[in-house]
């Protein structure tokens, strides 16, 4: 079959992601010339139906922007808000916002892992799909996820927008009588999420590289998850000549306040997800971005875990920059929002109060939180009484569009450099490079539909 | 259940569908939730169609479809009409598809304008002027409440279903459910603003277990009385401003809650 002429592809919509979105490749021969993703996630408008709500209301309200990581859009929130009225939340309050968002964490990584992604490198439609083969893998997959559940129904109320919090910390905190089984389901929890590393470990890659400048948030000592600075590992192409491109360049960090400086919007008709830069930019948050940035702070079992799974080590320096291997990064982060659920509750003591005074001024706050996806941040403007008057909102996926879409390009650029693919084979191919990224489409305004238009003459 | 037969003869498993509109996705997550249940459910309905779930799509007619979210978009006014042509039963789950979710806000605003906030552009978007709940367009033959809907509520839909019976949804106030599980009164103990009286069962009262006023996420019980009840949290504090807001949130297009939103804003 020939693909030189002019031609059309186009696909229904993409499957396992979350949301709605399509997808454009225009060819010219065998040359690709724009990859776009397409986001057609109907608007919903939250920054404008914030402005008139109360101070209080953004961690409720913004939660429904995305029912797969609703935590990180509580916790972004609160610290936004409670920055803006000069509160900061410690010690065990913030240990058990910590606590919450590993709940997450396992719950949201181990969906993707199990039931989005491994299909993909097994070569099938679906988790109940893969458990025709594969029961007892996709059984551990749900075991592992229904512990992060627990984790968030426990402190939370229930898994899908928690009810406890609130500004300040937690309505209702929990006894250590209360918190001691939870560490028996996390043990088991523990093992079968070093069991979920090896097991992924154990897939075809194919190689790939991306060269896109990496931006997470760091804190020394920790593995940032719900705070940290704003920190940027550029891309290999820009830190000069190298002997090993697997080296991590030097970061750079940028204080928060200054987010909207860096990372900047801009809308593309395509899509009704608004595209960021950083810096003028294509940037990619996430899990590689996470661990490339902050992985020499992960727990000893969890890096020992990294390591066996063949991860670069990131202790030396080295930096994993295959988009395919991101599911074993996820697997490692599962492990370690396990093993630091664990540590957590074995430190705590009930905090004297639920939550501190969180009392309104006027002003601006700023707040990011590591989101499953990556870094999510969230501004508000107050007036003196407490009413929301501004609102801005980035979320990963907006981010990591535009890196996306280079992905899409190289790869499928480099599959048609290797040979003369079929539709069926570039539409499976942009699929997973897209899943890769586990994109969160309802959080970024919005499935997916492929198009190829492929016109003019080969090369 | 009806009880189709394939042409060899063999009963046929009954299809299930999962169709988004205008949502966040945790209503339909909540399916993928059912850790204990997800591997025996579709051991007894084929997954027909379920994009976030699967890559392998079976065309229509389904014999049951649940649908999350609201319609605000021109493309998704005919596409709930495909929807309901192609779907023998309609259920609708979660707040944004009984009554038109947090988006709903836009109805009382300037839609031009919220574009306006949000994108550089506004041309480039097409969105309606407001956000209705699925009802609005096409028949349902069930709907499920909640911002989330519980997971045990909706095994009993699909139970139900599948049993050929109406589900067992209770539809009375949050107010049982506290008294079921022996939680103190959060207004009668402490003075805290409690939508419960007023608000549809299905969480099993997660807020007031919490020491938290209901906020009113499962939307209008069959037994409001919105205009004796609205007295009862200006006397716990609560202020017009406040009184509004609560109840244009998750809910906000549902009658019950849009109508007294009205009255009160009149009084402004």
């Amino acid at each position: 079959m020939t693909h030189r002429g002019s031609r059309v592809l186009h696909v229904g919509s993409l499957s396992r992601v979350e949301g709605e979105s399509a997808l454009r490749l225009n060819l010219i021969g065998d040359r690709v010339t724009h990859a776009r993703l397409a986001i057609y996630e109907p608007p919903r408008f939250f920054e404008a139906l914030l402005r008139g709500r109360s101070y209080t209301e953004p961690p409720d309200i913004t939660s429904r922007i995305c029912g797969i990581c609703p935590v990180a859009y509580q916790l972004s929130a609160c610290r936004a808000v409670e920055d803006a009225c000069g509160v900061v939340v410690d010690g065990q309050l913030a240990a058990l916002r910590r606590l919450l968002y590993c709940g997450e964490w396992i719950e949201s990584q181990t969906l993707h892992i199990h039931l989005l992604h491994a299909p993909d490198f097994l070569g099938r439609d679906s988790a109940i799909d893969l458990a025709r083969t594969h029961r007892s893998d996709v059984e551990r997959g749900l075991r592992l996820k229904q512990a992060g559940n627990t984790i968030l129904e426990l402190l939370g109320g229930r898994a899908i927008h928690p009810v406890n919090v609130r500004l300040g910390g937690f309505h209702r905190v929990p006894t250590v009588a209360e918190l001691r089984p939870l560490a028996e389901t996390l043990l088991r929890a523990r093992d079968d999420a070093a069991q979920t590393v090896r097991w992924v470990a154990g897939f075809e890659f194919p190689d790939a590289e991306c060269d896109h400048d990496l931006l997470a948030l760091s804190e020394p000592g920790t593995y940032a998850i719900e705070s940290g600075t704003p920190t940027v590992m550029p891309a290999p192409r820009t830190a000069g000549p190298r002997p090993d491109g697997n080296r991590a360049p030097p970061t750079r960090t940028f204080a928060l306040p200054t987010f909207g400086d860096h990372v900047v919007e801009h809308q593309v008709p395509h899509s009704t997800a608004l595209h960021s830069r950083l810096d003028g930019r294509r940037h990619l948050t996430g899990s590689l971005a996470r661990y490339a940035i902050s992985g020499r702070w992960l727990s000893p079992l969890a890096l020992q875990a990294a390591l066996d799974a063949g991860l670069a080590d990131p202790r030396q320096a080295a930096v994993c920059r295959n988009p395919f291997r991101s599911i074993i990064v996820r697997a490692v982060e599962v492990l370690y929002a396990v093993d630091e659920a664990l540590r957590l509750i074995a430190s705590y003591e009930p905090p004297l109060r639920p939550a501190v005074p969180v009392p309104p001024r006027p002003g601006t706050g700023h707040g990011a939180t590591e989101a499953p996806r990556g870094l999510l941040y969230h501004r508000y403007t107050l007036d003196a009484r407490g009413t929301v008057t501004d609102a801005v909102l980035v979320p990963p996926t907006a981010q990591n569009q535009g890196a996306i879409e280079e992905d899409l390009r190289r790869q499928v650029q480099d599959r048609l450099d290797a040979g003369d693919p079929t539709d069926a084979a570039l539409t499976a191919l942009c699929e997973r490079v897209i899943r890769n990224h586990d994109p969160c489409i309802s959080c970024s305004a919005h499935f997916l539909d492929l198009t190829v238009d492929r016109a003019g003459p080969a090369r | 259940m009806p009880t189709d037969e394939t042409p060899g003869g063999a009963p046929r498993r009954p299809t299930l569908a999962v169709w988004k509109f205008a949502s966040c996705d945790g209503c339909q997550l909540t399916l993928l939730d059912c850790e204990d249940e997800l591997l025996g459910i579709a051991e007894k309905v084929d997954i027909s169609h379920f994009l976030e779930a699967s890559s392998a799509t079976a065309p229509g007619p389904y014999d049951l479809s649940l649908v999350e979210g609201s319609v605000t978009t021109p493309r998704d006014v005919e596409r709930i009409r495909h929807v309901r042509a192609v779907s023998r039963r309609l259920v609708t789950i979660g707040a944004c598809a009984t009554a038109g979710g947090v988006q709903a806000l836009r109805n009382y605003a300037d839609v031009a304008e919220f574009q306006a906030v949000v994108y550089a552009r506004p041309d480039y978007v097409a969105a309606l002027a407001t956000s209705t709940p699925i009802a609005a367009h096409v028949p349902v033959d069930f709907e499920l409440r909640g911002c989330p809907i519980d997971r045990g509520q909706l095994l009993e839909v699909i139970t139900a279903h599948l049993a050929g019976r109406t589900p067992g949804v209770p539809r009375h106030s949050v107010c049982f459910e506290c008294k079921q599980r022996g939680t103190t009164c959060v207004t009668v103990a402490h003075g805290t603003p409690c939508l419960g009286p007023v608000t549809h069962a299905g969480c099993g009262a997660l807020c007031p277990t919490m020491g938290r006023g209901c906020y009113g996420c499962f939307g209008p019980s069959d037994s409001t009385n919105l205009p004796a009840f609205v007295p009862l949290l200006r006397r716990d504090g609560m202020d017009t401003l406040d009184v509004v807001r609560v109840l244009r949130t998750f809910n906000t297009a549902a009658e019950e809650f849009d109508a007294a939103s009205r009255d009160e804003e009149e009084l402004r």
